[in-house]
C-alpha cells in the first residue's frame, strides 16, 4: 500500500438522494496520491452515483467532495475536468461520427498548443494501438475498442487523477489483460479510482479496495483481506456462487 | 490528406461562386439579377442555419428571427446615417448582440433541444406580431418609422463613405454574391478551427465534451452568436434586393422554409443547404406562375419525402453514393489483378472470397463527419 501521501481526493457526509431512495448515504472517503483505489459492490450498491457525484454530473443532496484543497461539489463537470482530473463513464461516451484521431486530438487540444496536441495524439494512438484505425469513425467500431478510444481520450490529456467506471466492461479476455496494462502504466503518473465488477480484473490491478453496500463503505482493505471477510462475502461475492 | 482534399473542394466550391458572380450579369437579364440577389440572401440564410444546426447541433427553428433583426437593424440605421456603410455594420452586430443575450439564457440555463427549437421560433413570432403592430406615426426609431405590416423601404448600398454613390442593381448583385462566397470561406474555415471542431464533437456527444474539459454552454453561445452575425447579414443583402423589409421576415414560413433548405440540402454540409436554397427558392418562383396546384403543398410533400426517403439530404447522400462507388471500383481493380495473378501463378490457392475486406471499410473520415447528423 502506497498510504501515507497527500489526500488528494476527499469525501465528507457524501449523500445522494433520488426521492426516498438514499443511493449514497453520508460517504467519508479518503483518496492518497499515488493511490490505484477499485471501487465494488453489488448492482445498486451506488458505486456509480457516488462516482457521478465526484465527477460533477449529480450534484449530491448533502455532503462535500474535496479535490486537492478545492471544493467542487457544486460544480460542473468541465470544471471538475479542467483540475486535470480524466473521466471515463461507465456507457462509452464517444464522439460516434469523427474519426478515432479526432477523438483524441480534441482531448489533446483543451490542454495543449497545437504541435504538441499532434505529437501526443500519434503518441496516444501508438501507444493504445489504435494507428490501424486512426481514421475509421468510431460508431463503427466494436465495443472493446470504443472502450479504449475513450481510454484514449483520458490518456490524451495527461491528467494527474483518473477516474474509470467499468473501464473493462464488455471486453475480451485478453483486451482486460491489455487495460489492466494500461491502468497500471497509468499509475506511474496518475492517482485512479476504477469501479469495476470483474474481480479477477481487480485482482491484477489494486491494492486497496473499498466495498460499497446499501449506498455507504462496507469496508476498506486489501482484495485478499475482503475475499475471506465473510460480510463481504456475503454481500457481493456470496452472490456469484 | 483527407483535410488537404477538403479544402481543395472548399476552393473549388468558392471559385465556382466567384466565376458565376463574375459571368453572370453579362449573360443575364436584369430582372433575373435582381431575383437572383434575392434568391443569394436567403442562400446566406440558409448557410448560417447549416453552421448553427449543421455543425453546431443547435436546432434554432427561429433563425429568420436574426435576419428580420438584421434587415430591420440595416433600414432603420441606414436611415438615420444617411449612409450603408456603418448601417451593415450595425446590422451584423445587433444581431450577434441579440442572439448572445437569448442564447445565454437558454445555454446557461441548460434548455433542452425540443424547447430550444421552440423558444426560438416563438420568439421570432413574437417579433412578427410586435413589428405588425407598428403602424402609426408614433412608433419610430430617430428618422425610420417602423410602417408596421407595410415596412420600410431600404436605402440601397452605397460605395463605402459615400452615401452619394448608391449602387444600381447589378452592382448589389456584385455585392451579394461576394457576401455569400466570403461567408462560406469563413463557415468552412470557422469549422475547421479549433473552436469549430469542438463544435461538432458538442454536436456528436454533450457529456463527452463537458467531461473533456470544455464548457459547451460557452461554445453553444459562440457558434449560435456567429450564426446569427452572418444571418444578420443575410437579412441586409435581402432587403437590398427586395428593396424594403417588412415584418413577413419574421413568419412561420420563411422559419419553416429555413429548415426545409437545410433538411433538403443535407446536415452537416455547408454546400448542401446554400443549393437548397436555391433550388427551393428557384422551384417556388416557378410554382407561383401557375395555379393548379398550391404552392405550400408542394413544399410539405418535399419536406415529407425528404425526411423518410433521403434524411441525409441531397450533398451527404451524394457524397456517399459517391464514395461506395469508389470502394466498389477498388475493389473490382484488386479482384481482377488477383485473378490475373492467379491466372499466371496457376497456384492452388483460392482466396477470392477474402477480398471482401477492402480499404473501403475505413472510409474517409470527410464522410462520417458529414454524415453525422444530431439527434
Amino acid at each position: 500500500m502506497r498510504q501515507g501521501g497527500e489526500v488528494v481526493l476527499e469525501t465528507r457526509g457524501l449523500s445522494m438522494h433520488f426521492g426516498g431512495v438514499r443511493a449514497v448515504d453520508r460517504v467519508d472517503f479518503a483518496l492518497y496520491e499515488h493511490e490505484l483505489r477499485c471501487l465494488i459492490g453489488p448492482n445498486g450498491a451506488g458505486k456509480s452515483t457516488f462516482f457521478k457525484c465526484l465527477t460533477g454530473q449529480l450534484r449530491p443532496s448533502a455532503g462535500s467532495v474535496v479535490i486537492r484543497d478545492l471544493h467542487v461539489t457544486d460544480r460542473e463537470p468541465f470544471e471538475v475536468a479542467a483540475l486535470g482530473v480524466g473521466i471515463k463513464t461507465q456507457v462509452p461516451n464517444v464522439f460516434e461520427g469523427l474519426a478515432v484521431e479526432e477523438n483524441i486530438w480534441l482531448s489533446a487540444r483543451r490542454w495543449h498548443p497545437p504541435a504538441r496536441s499532434r505529437s501526443l495524439t500519434a503518441e496516444t494512438l501508438e501507444r493504445l494501438q489504435l494507428g490501424d484505425i486512426r481514421s475509421s469513425p468510431v460508431g463503427r467500431l466494436a465495443h472493446g475498442q470504443r472502450q479504449w478510444v475513450e481510454l484514449g481520450m483520458v490518456v490524451a490529456a495527461e491528467p494527474w487523477l483518473v477516474l474509470l467506471d467499468e473501464p473493462a466492461a464488455g471486453m475480451t479476455h485478453e483486451e482486460t489483460v491489455r487495460t489492466a496494462e494500461l491502468i497500471r502504466e497509468i499509475n506511474r503518473t496518475a492517482t485512479l479510482i476504477v469501479v469495476e465488477h470483474d474481480m479477477q480484473f481487480i485482482r491484477m490491478i489494486s491494492h486497496l479496495v473499498t466495498v460499497f453496500h446499501e449506498g455507504r463503505i462496507l469496508m476498506e482493505d486489501t482484495m485478499e483481506a475482503i475475499s475471506a471477510d465473510p460480510r463481504a462475502r456475503e454481500v457481493y461475492l456470496g452472490h456469484r456462487g | 490528406m483527407i483535410l488537404a482534399r477538403d479544402v481543395r473542394g472548399t476552393l473549388a466550391i468558392a471559385a465556382v461562386g466567384v466565376l458565376f458572380m463574375l459571368i453572370a450579369p453579362s449573360v443575364l437579364e436584369l430582372f433575373t439579377i435582381i431575383n437572383l440577389t434575392t434568391a443569394i440572401a436567403l442562400a446566406v440564410l440558409a448557410l448560417s442555419l447549416a453552421l448553427v444546426w449543421g455543425y453546431g447541433g443547435i436546432l434554432c427553428f427561429g433563425q429568420n428571427a436574426f435576419f428580420g433583426i438584421g434587415a430591420y437593424a440595416y433600414t432603420i440605421a441606414a436611415i438615420n446615417f444617411g449612409g450603408s456603410s456603418w448601417a451593415i455594420l450595425v446590422a451584423i452586430l445587433v444581431a450577434v448582440a441579440f442572439a448572445v443575450v437569448i442564447g445565454y439564457v437558454m445555454f446557461y440555463g441548460r434548455v433542452s433541444d425540443v424547447y430550444l427549437a421552440v423558444i426560438t421560433l416563438t420568439v421570432s413570432l413574437i417579433l412578427y406580431s410586435l413589428i405588425r403592430r407598428t403602424s402609426g406615426p408614433d412608433y419610430k426609431i430617430g428618422k425610420s418609422l417602423l410602417g408596421g405590416f407595410n415596412g420600410i423601404t431600404s436605402p440601397p448600398i452605397n460605395l463605402p463613405w459615400d452615401p452619394s454613390f448608391v449602387l444600381f442593381p447589378e452592382h448589389v448583385f456584385y455585392v451579394a454574391m461576394g457576401a455569400l462566397v466570403v461567408a462560406y470561406l469563413f463557415t468552412s474555415w470557422l469549422t475547421r478551427t479549433h473552436f469549430g471542431r469542438v463544435c461538432v464533437s458538442i454536436r456528436e456527444n454533450e457529456l463527452r465534451a463537458e467531461l473533456l474539459g470544455y464548457d459547451v454552454r460557452l461554445y453553444k453561445l459562440g457558434i449560435f452568436a456567429v450564426g446569427a452575425g452572418v444571418a444578420g447579414l443575410a437579412g441586409v443583402l435581402f432587403c437590398n434586393g427586395v428593396g424594403r423589409v417588412t415584418p413577413d421576415v419574421f413568419n412561420l414560413y420563411n422559419a419553416a422554409l429555413t429548415i426545409i433548405w437545410v433538411i433538403v440540402g443535407g446536415r452537416g454540409t455547408l454546400i448542401g443547404p446554400i443549393l437548397g436554397a436555391f433550388g427551393l427558392f428557384y422551384l417556388t418562383s416557378a410554382l407561383g406562375t401557375q395555379s393548379t396546384v398550391n404552392n405550400n403543398l408542394v413544399l410539405g410533400i418535399i419536406l415529407v419525402v425528404f425526411v423518410l426517403g433521403v434524411p441525409k439530404g441531397v450533398i451527404p447522400t451524394l457524397a456517399g453514393w459517391m464514395a461506395a462507388r469508389r470502394t466498389r471500383r477498388a475493389l473490382r481493380a484488386r479482384e481482377r489483378r488477383m485473378r490475373l495473378r492467379r491466372a499466371r501463378g496457376g497456384g492452388g490457392r483460392n482466396d477470392g472470397a477474402g477480398a471482401g475486406a477492402g480499404p473501403g471499410g475505413g472510409g474517409p473520415a470527410g464522410a462520417g463527419r458529414g454524415a453525422g447528423a444530431p439527434e
